[in-house]
């Protein structure tokens, strides 16, 4: 049994953070059989965190930002070409070149994309971008040494607040636009987000909330300014599009699995549920693209754009791929993020997302060092921590022992008032930047259609 | 050599700062940049600092899929 | 029955030269009360959670009662007695000329330094038959590179031994009641401290507006966002920078030539393979740590620990070297591998009081022990063990003479 689940063939599509440490794992659980790593973009992966920091400081070039591998893989990789269907009878994936690989098991880490302008006429005009990829990386650093005029950021989670941020410290002038009430307020809440917009404000960005961008106006093919939705416009040469990420499941629409908009569902053992909420067993996810139950968030099935969780999920997923039942793991890592912008370190354990309340518990939002304790019903669900990083691993064990919240006073550094306030999350509709954690309920796919045949 | 850090772990001790400030470097009081592909006269002073590295949050490797075609 | 509790025991001199033994016995205790009321915690898992539990304060004025130890700290605390955020302000204070983000490149800088008045150190006794580690090699080499990085005039380097040596002696956290020579220690200590302050303080009053390129100038001239530190302020730190800077650094070096001389095997590896010595100083701040326990933490309010309560006030006494042994968290811990990889060790603590001179004593350490290892083959120890300092705090030879086997 554990012999046949070490060899055959798996094919892992998508070659980013969770697909190569995936492959990893499968070789080092002592995988003897062929891999194979199919990856839409040409280049080998490489790590997405410093494109909006190092790179757009100008200090690190966009190909560089590779990642170490761990351990050889022995793998055939087959970059620049896309994953185009999934035939899960025959078990091939289908690539854009017509070329069928055939899998015994597969690992779907296909992530997620930059969400485009929706104007495409707008979205064309030369120096409108997304910053998703290396070459989007690339493409906006060069722009930004050429030294723009105005950047507008359309979007301020954490992609646009640090290239805010970036901007800002380059000396260029800044636009930031955001629908909702402030900056990081879809993944931090009301609180924290009241905190980013002084600080945004205190580093010379102008920063428009409660407003849209109604048009992006060009000359010649080129962007020249925008216009908002209060009737203010200003010029501008980039425009950077930052309104969250749109999961990587078109090619799956035929595949007969649990996978839409809100990324592909699977069980707690990473293992891809069919469109029925039947689990599969030769079909597994792990990364951006999963979304999977978790049972500190009350069994919600939760989709996580985080660094972190694409490795501890690649992980779960590669060990369980060739494991027998009984010694599979389930995927229980504590969620958690980090940001760093403006000169602080943003670092974030549970789901600030799923809270009733907020509540700083040492520091001060005034020092701007300060850990926040958030708390759903009565017990502590995450903690975010501003220039605070040492303090953050008591508060992940008191999510994970489903504390009692507001947390006992006790703690060094006491606020000076320890009442906690609502946590003011916003539904997602209301911001222009997608929420990094999204808690999607309990349903594992869009709902189906019951048809009765008497 | 290719370096990544799990920022995670890091809880800012800033060991690889102190010991390869060329390539680890604090922005502000504890946010940590550093440069993932080490210059050449870096690695033994890169190689230090993982070791130093007080929550062993620094991978130190070969670039993944360099000798893909 | 012992009439002793096991801190007594752990302190007691003639347990100095080994206390694992004494450790795996706390461990085994799990969390133990002495009856004094302090509270001894052992395991790894444990000190772990308390280095980072922000309930746990380093303030000795918490202490329900702080006896004598409240005489040992100086008037205002250094920033290892006090909490966030003050503790914070002060370090960071303190930071600026030290290191990232502000100064992010002066250790590196040092490198060149230490190498050189390493090699000119082994260069003295190289063809001696019969050294003194200590004396010889461990202590000059980090007082040195301390005086300088501070700016303490070399000279006055007899007058640091000895109120180093009776500050430390001062450290004596589980005393027989009526000791009288405990009570004179404790006497000279606090006598030397405030010496040492005052020569500090006016060390610093000279560099005022006449900067040289030292710490003690940048403290007293460079303000930065936070401020300076009044002159009491910079008299507490820069005691505490003089004192930790060089004394642990003795032990650590001292330590490692003895776990060398006694493991010929990983003196040979070292040799053969000089690149592991960052991994072999981590290692040793495991196996051989200079600094074997944080005795002055306390509950801000009842904790519980590995199922045991501990009071709000309550001493709590965390065995750092016991914790670095732990065979839960450790492979093999009674085992020095100088190429472990799995090492979170407790060797400068944890959490926001980590050591802050870790990267200084680690470029030292790497640097002379590096330098040592091609000259400890065919020596032996004339004592083993040799003989010990009284701290069981700060653990380390007195002396470690090595000769010709």
């Amino acid at each position: 049994m554990s012999g046949e689940r070490r060899d055959g063939r798996i094919v892992i599509v998508g070659a980013s953070l969770a697909g190569l440490r995936a492959a990893e794992t499968l070789r080092e659980e002592g995988f003897g059989g062929t891999l194979t790593l199919v990856g839409d973009e040409p280049r080998p992966p490489y790590d997405r965190p410093p494109l909006s920091k190092q790179v757009l400081l100008g200090r690190v070039r966009a190909q560089d930002v590779g990642l170490p591998g761990r351990r050889d893989v022995d793998a055939r990789w087959r970059l620049g070409v896309a994953a185009v269907g999934l035939d899960p009878i025959g078990k091939q994936v289908l690539l854009a070149d017509g070329e069928r690989l055939p899998f015994d098991r597969l690992l779907i880490a296909t992530g997620t994309r930059a969400r485009p302008w929706p104007n495409p006429e707008e979205a064309a005009l030369d120096g409108v971008m997304t910053l998703r990829t290396a070459d989007d990386a690339a493409r906006l650093a060069e722009r930004l040494d050429a030294g723009p005029r105005r950047v507008l950021v359309i979007g301020a989670g954490f992609t646009g607040s640090e290239i805010a941020s970036a901007c800002r410290e380059r000396g260029f002038e800044v636009t930031v636009a955001e629908r909702g009430p402030s900056p990081l307020v879809g993944a931090l809440g009301g609180a924290l987000g009241a905190l980013a917009a002084t600080v945004q404000r205190a580093h010379g960005v102008d920063l428009r909330c409660g407003v849209t961008v109604t048009s992006l106006r060009g000359r010649d093919g080129r962007l020249i300014g925008a216009e908002f939705s209060d009737g203010s416009r200003i010029e501008a040469d980039i425009a950077v599009v930052a309104l969250g990420a749109v999961r990587n499941t078109e090619w799956l629409a035929d595949a007969g699995l649990a996978a839409g908009p809100r990324g592909v569902a699977c069980d707690a053992g990473c293992r891809a549920f069919n469109m029925y909420g039947i689990v599969t067993d030769d079909v597994f996810v792990a990364g951006d693209v999963a979304r999977f139950p978790h049972p500190l968030f009350e069994y919600q099935i939760l989709a996580l754009e985080h660094w972190g969780n694409a490795v501890a999920q690649a992980e779960v997923a590669a060990h369980n791929m060739v494991s027998p039942g009984p010694c599979r793991r389930p995927h229980l890592t504590v969620p958690a993020f980090w940001s760093s912008q403006f000169g602080l370190n943003i670092k974030s354990v549970g789901v600030p997302t799923f809270s009733d309340q907020v509540v700083v518990a040492q520091g001060s939002l005034r020092e701007r060092r300060l850990v926040a304790v958030y708390g759903y019903r009565g017990r502590v669900t995450a903690a975010v921590g501003v220039n605070r990083a040492k303090w953050l691993g008591y508060y992940q064990g008191l999510i994970e022992t489903a504390a009692p919240f507001p947390p006992r006073p006790g703690a060094a550094d006491p606020p000076a008032s320890g009442v906690p306030v609502p946590s003011d999350v916003p539904s997602p509709q209301t911001l222009s930047h997608g929420p990094t954690v999204a808690l999607t309920g309990h349903v594992p796919d869009r709902r189906l259609t019951l048809v009765r045949h008497d | 050599m290719q370096i990544v850090v799990d920022l995670n772990r890091c809880q800012s001790y800033a060991q690889c700062a102190f010991l390869a400030p060329q390539v680890f470097e604090l922005h502000g009081e504890e946010a940590l940049m550093y440069t993932p592909a080490v210059p050449d006269d870096q690695g033994e002073r890169v190689r230090r600092a993982a070791a130093a590295c007080p929550v062993q949050a620094i991978l130190v490797g070969e670039r993944a899929g360099a000798r893909v075609r | 029955m012992r009439p002793d509790t096991l801190f007594q025991r752990i302190t007691d001199y003639a347990n100095r030269a080994d206390p694992y033994p004494l450790y795996a016995e706390l461990r085994e205790n799990g969390v133990t009360r002495q009856t004094d009321g302090g509270y001894l915690v052992g395991t790894y898992q444990e000190i772990a959670e308390l280095l980072h539990d922000p309930r746990i304060s380093s303030d000795i004025g918490n202490r329900t009662d702080p006896d004598e130890d409240i005489l040992r700290r100086p008037d205002p605390p250094a920033f290892i007695g006090v909490d966030d955020p003050e503790h914070d302000r002060l370090r960071r204070i303190t930071m600026r000329p030290f290191g990232p983000p502000h100064s992010p490149g002066r250790i590196d800088a040092l490198r060149a330094d230490i190498t050189r008045i390493t090699d000119d150190l082994i260069g003295s006794f190289r063809d001696k038959d019969r050294i003194d580690v200590v004396d010889d090699f461990a202590y000059p080499l980090p007082v040195t590179v301390i005086c300088r990085l501070l700016g303490v005039p070399f000279e006055d380097v007899p007058l640091i031994r000895a109120w180093t040596n009776a500050i430390i002696a001062s450290f004596d956290f589980a005393p027989e009641k009526d000791d009288r020579d405990h009570q004179e220690r404790l006497r000279a200590g606090m006598e030397a401290r405030i010496a040492m302050a005052e020569y500090l303080g006016g060390l610093a009053d000279t560099r005022r507006d006449r900067p040289t390129d030292d710490m003690l100038s940048a403290l007293v001239n460079d303000a930065g966002p936070d401020g300076r530190l009044t002159r009491e302020e910079l008299k507490s730190t820069a005691t505490l920078l003089l004192i930790a800077g060089h004394e642990t650094t003795v032990n650590l070096i001292a330590n490692g030539a003895l776990t060398l001389l006694r493991l010929p095997q990983a003196l040979r590896l070292l040799r053969d393979r000089p690149e592991l010595m960052p991994n072999a100083v981590e290692e040793l701040l495991r196996y051989e740590p200079p600094v074997h326990m944080l005795p002055q933490r306390t509950p801000l309010t009842d904790i519980e620990v590995a199922g045991v309560t501990i009071p709000k006030g309550a001493r709590l006494i965390l065995m750092l070297a016991s914790g670095n042994r732990d065979p839960l968290r450790f492979k093999d811990p009674d085992h020095f591998d100088p190429t472990r990889e799995d090492n979170q060790h407790f060797g400068f603590g944890s959490g926001v009081h980590n050591c802050f001179g870790a990267p200084l004593a680690r470029v030292e350490a790497q640097i002379a022990l590096s330098a040592l290892v091609p000259h400890l083959a065919g020596l032996r120890p004339a004592e083993d063990p040799p003989p010990y300092r009284r701290s069981a705090l700060l653990r380390g030879p007195r002396h470690l003479v090595i000769e010709r086997a």
